[in-house]
């Protein structure tokens, strides 16, 4: 049992009947439907995550925008394990941004369970001990000999109980506790469950969710047109045949962020003017958008995917100076070796292509702002908006709406702006909506990556020595103090950076998303090289970072690690070799959590078939199985199609791919046709799923597909190779 | 300008919109059902799919005026068309991340299960083909396809 003090917590305690009244717009835990529109009233929200109602159903709220990966169901399913309620008794709402509220109102890094976890277990905890404090006043018994089950608080010796609903107007004075004991997990009884995603009727209803369905009276419909190549700014608009279209109200450039405003907010700032059309409908926006004529000018020159690849090639190939790691003495340890083997490893541009574009409503009155939309920090958004339009944050309200798809893309809310902009200057409500050819043209990519690794093995083959250089388009890939840092004596690790022009962003695990396929790659040819197995190869390494790691800054945890290989090993049945079934292994830590993966290919008409996926995961305490596994069937299927077909290219500073006719997404049939998870049962406290079920799959993929084919695959996407189509660079 | 009939989960409508609206926008701005989406707009997504005459069709480059008499089905009437068995299942399955593009795959496992009751697995890839999931949902839309045929499947 966890104790923990609340004074230090600053909870807010809303007290009286503050905010009570109707509660609409909410969404039925259990999915069964249909409850009267005249319902209960809220009779106490013991803080602000919590609202008891008078029927004895309990509204929670949710902080965190949710994007696909759960949160909304999670984030619930833990208040009310420490609340004690049914869950069939639970409604759920989205929380607007409210930071004096809530605690980080963000979804990025994986991050929501576990920087939540602790608060959210403590306000359901600490309604609960309200609740009961104020059933032990009534009956004039200690708190102490009270109990509580799924919403009914119990007095053993006197037999009397009464419901959360029948006593919470009876608690609106009990102060809130000092101090709550939290569960035991052992004792949970929702947490580790599978409750279905909250929305799921809504969903397969088609239920307007999303911030593409909103419609509010008078909104006007805006579009924006970036510069086809990142360099490239306008010069001047004719607009005479986009003003000809019926229904088209205005067209106009605008420039939201100036260049002293965090550039990184908008992609790097990379198309800082923007031509916009406003209209009454979308379909005549779209159409007065291709109707404008804009010429374009040049401020910095396009580049070439070509040339980036060559200078990163460039930087990584030279010596490594000044590494950001060095454990040993690499260079005397090649030398010494009886083998060297080095190899490197590329990967290009992504788009996030979120299913739903981007896209956001704003309503600017005087100095007041409505802002509404898909958003992954709407507490940044809102910072942003108030220096952008010189409004104070006070004044700006900002409704987080279910995201149609995130991956990192909604981290930046740059178009939530441009609505706001946008609605100031045609003083009217908007709703600005990107095509899906101004997302996938607009930037914030996954950087290109290009590493170089290097191994030394010794006469008795094991592995001494290893050194990985690596670059990407603003930022280097390597994370110099992950595996196999901490296993080998000789050791180096440097990162370098490229600059561009074209913007680049978080996506889904950045960096992580490419290194963890490239040392997972090598390390099963250098696995070989030793003539061992590639599992046990793994494991002898780690077994080494267990009993005599090498240096003290290593960010892993061996033995998790170790459990979490011996975990896979044995469902998959490692040692078991299928007639026709080629298998490779990865494993990966990021995202404070730890990842194996198999996957089993087999050969159908000389073309590799992706029959099969396994993953073991060690996440800590998982709140929702299900959901937990949803997590890691998206991440794989993901991480499979990205590695095999995902592709941005340039000329000049022109995207190649504008759309799904030339951008491949993996489809139907073409991932695993199954996925089995297993989770590590610990009590450690629960870490991120959203990310880290994605980076190693390129590794497992590219091991598999080389057991399968007998061709190892460096560059991505993996089809290019795969079919002999992949890029020179001469 | 157009003034456009539409009939819709088996109600007419009549719109006004511009002469060559494809039927998601008419949809969606005209009529007001947004549970069909945007994805694309090149038929290349499977976002925007409706049922025509019982046939899973891109509303996104099919032209509303086209359309005639034709009995368009969009995911807010499926289940009073003989969806609601793939629903369930796609609940039971629990099959959506973030949701965006389930409309569309159930209404292209609607329009597979009209015309072909049992199909195979190559089938059931084959038909599902042009629906994109960018979360990768597809082994339980795959898997909640197949539980609904065995609870009766759509009904005709
Ligand atoms: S929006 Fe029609 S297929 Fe993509
Ligand atoms: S569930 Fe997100 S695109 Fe399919």
């Amino acid at each position: 049992m966890t104790k923990i003090n609340l004074s230090r917590r600053g909870f807010i305690k809303v007290t009286g009947l503050a905010g009570s009244g109707l509660v609409l717009g909410f969404h039925w835990a259990g999915c069964t439907p249909v409850r009267p529109a005249e319902a209960a009233k809220v009779v106490l929200e013991p803080n602000a995550y919590i609202k008891i109602l008078s029927d004895g159903m309990v509204t929670l709220m949710s902080p965190v925008p949710e994007i696909g990966q759960g949160i909304k169901t999670a984030i619930p399913m833990i208040i009310a394990e420490e609340l004690d309620v049914s869950w069939d008794n639970v409604i759920i709402e989205q929380a607007p941004l409210a930071p004096d509220l809530y605690v980080r109102q963000s979804a990025g890094g994986s991050q929501a369970v576990r920087q939540l976890w602790t608060t959210v277990r403590t306000a359901g905890a600490a309604g609960r001990r309200m609740l009961m404090e104020a059933a032990a006043r009534e009956w004039k018994v200690p708190v102490a000999e009270l109990t509580t089950s799924e919403g009914i608080i119990n007095h053993g010796k006197s037999g009397n109980s009464i419901g959360y609903g029948d006593i919470a107007s009876k608690a609106n004075d009990i102060e809130v506790p000092e101090e709550v004991t939290l569960k035991d997990p052992g004792n949970f009884k929702i947490i580790g469950t599978s409750k279905k995603n909250v929305d799921v009727r809504d969903i397969v209803e088609g239920k307007p969710l999303f911030g593409m369905d909103m419609k509010k009276e008078g909104t006007v419909i805006a579009m924006i047109t970036h510069p086809p190549a990142f360099g490239m700014k306008p010069k001047s608009v004719d607009d005479s045949a986009a003003r000809a279209i019926p229904g088209i109200k205005d067209v106009f450039t605008i420039t939201v962020f100036p260049e002293d405003i965090e550039t990184r907010w908008s992609g790097n700032n990379a198309f800082p003017e923007l031509v916009v059309v406003t209209g009454e409908s979308t379909w005549n926006v779209m159409k007065a958008k291709k109707a404008l004529k804009i010429e374009w000018e040049t401020v910095t020159p396009g580049e070439n995917t070509e040339d980036h690849m060559k200078q990163m090639e460039s930087q990584i190939s030279g010596k490594m100076t000044a590494p950001d790691r060095i454990d040993g003495d690499p260079k005397a340890a090649f030398r010494k070796a009886v083998k060297v083997i080095e190899r490197t490893y590329s990967a290009p541009f992504l788009p996030h292509n979120t299913m739903e574009p981007m896209n956001f409503y704003a309503h600017v009155t005087g100095d007041k702002i409505e802002l509404e939309g898909p958003t992954q920090t709407p507490q940044r958004l809102r910072d942003i908006t108030a220096q952008i339009m010189g409004i104070p944050e006070e004044n700006i309200t900002v409704n987080i709406l279910r995201a149609g798809g995130g991956f990192g893309r909604r981290l930046y809310g740059h178009y939530g702006v441009e609505a706001a902009v946008i609605s100031k200057r045609i003083n009217a409500p908007v709703h600005l909506i990107y095509t899906r050819e101004d997302d996938m043209t607009q930037g914030t990519y996954r950087p290109d990556y290009r590493v170089r690794y290097k191994a030394g093995i010794d006469a008795n083959n094991n592995l001494v020595a290893l050194t990985v250089s690596g670059t990407g388009t603003n930022g280097g890939p390597v994370a110099s103090n992950r595996f196999p840092a901490g296993a080998l004596d000789h050791y180096a690790a440097k990162n370098y950076s490229l600059k561009s022009n074209i913007s680049t962003g978080a996506w889904r695990a950045p960096r992580s998303n490419f290194i963890a396929g490239a040392e997972q790659s090598f390390l099963d040819e250098v696995a070989e090289a030793c003539g061992k197995n590639p599992m046990d190869f793994r494991l002898e390494l780690l077994e080494r970072a267990k009993n005599d790691p090498v240096g003290e800054k290593n960010d892993y945890d061996p033995d998790r690690f170790i459990a979490l290989l011996n975990l896979i090993k044995e469902k998959c049945e490692w040692g078991n070799k299928v007639e026709g079934v080629h298998r490779g292994i990865s494993a990966y830590y990021c995202h404070n959590s730890y990842i194996a993966q198999v996957i089993d290919i087999e050969m159908k008409d000389n073309k590799p078939v992706i029959k099969k996926a396994w993953c073991a995961v060690d996440c800590g305490i998982v709140i929702n199985l299900d959901g937990a596994k949803n997590q890691v069937e998206g991440g794989i299927m993901d991480g499979i199609g990205h590695a095999l077909y995902g592709n941005i290219t340039f000329k000049d500073g022109v995207v190649d791919q504008k759309n799904f006719d030339t951008y491949r997404l993996i489809r139907h049939g073409e991932g695993p046709e199954a996925v089995e998870t297993y989770f590590i049962d610990n009590d450690i406290d629960p870490t991120g799923l959203g990310e880290p079920a994605l980076p190693p799959v390129a590794g497992a993929l590219a091991n598999a597909l080389y057991r399968a084919t007998g061709k190892r695959l460096y560059h991505q996407p993996y089809i290019l190779e795969l079919e002999g189509r992949e890029i020179n660079l001469g | 300008m157009a003034s456009i009939s539409l009939k819709v989960n088996g109600k007419v409508y009549q719109i006004e919109a511009e002469d060559d609206i494809p039927l998601l926008w008419a949809l969606r701005d005209h009529v007001g059902l947004v549970g069909t989406k945007y994805g694309c707009g090149i038929a290349q997504c499977g976002s925007c799919t409706v049922l025509v005459g019982g046939v899973a069709t891109r509303s996104c480059m099919m032209p509303a005026k086209s359309l005639g008499e034709a009995e368009i089905i969009t995911i807010e009437g499926l289940a009073e068309n003989g969806g609601k068995a793939l629903q369930d299942a796609w609940v039971e399955h629990d099959t959506p991340q973030c949701g965006y593009c389930q409309a569309g795959q159930i209404i292209s496992a609607a329009g597979l299960l009209k015309s072909n009751p049992n199909p195979t697995d190559e089938e059931i890839d084959t038909a599902m083909r042009g629906n994109i999931c960018r979360c990768g949902s597809y082994v339980r839309i795959k898997a909640a396809i197949k539980t609904a045929i065995k609870k009766g499947g759509v009904v005709a």
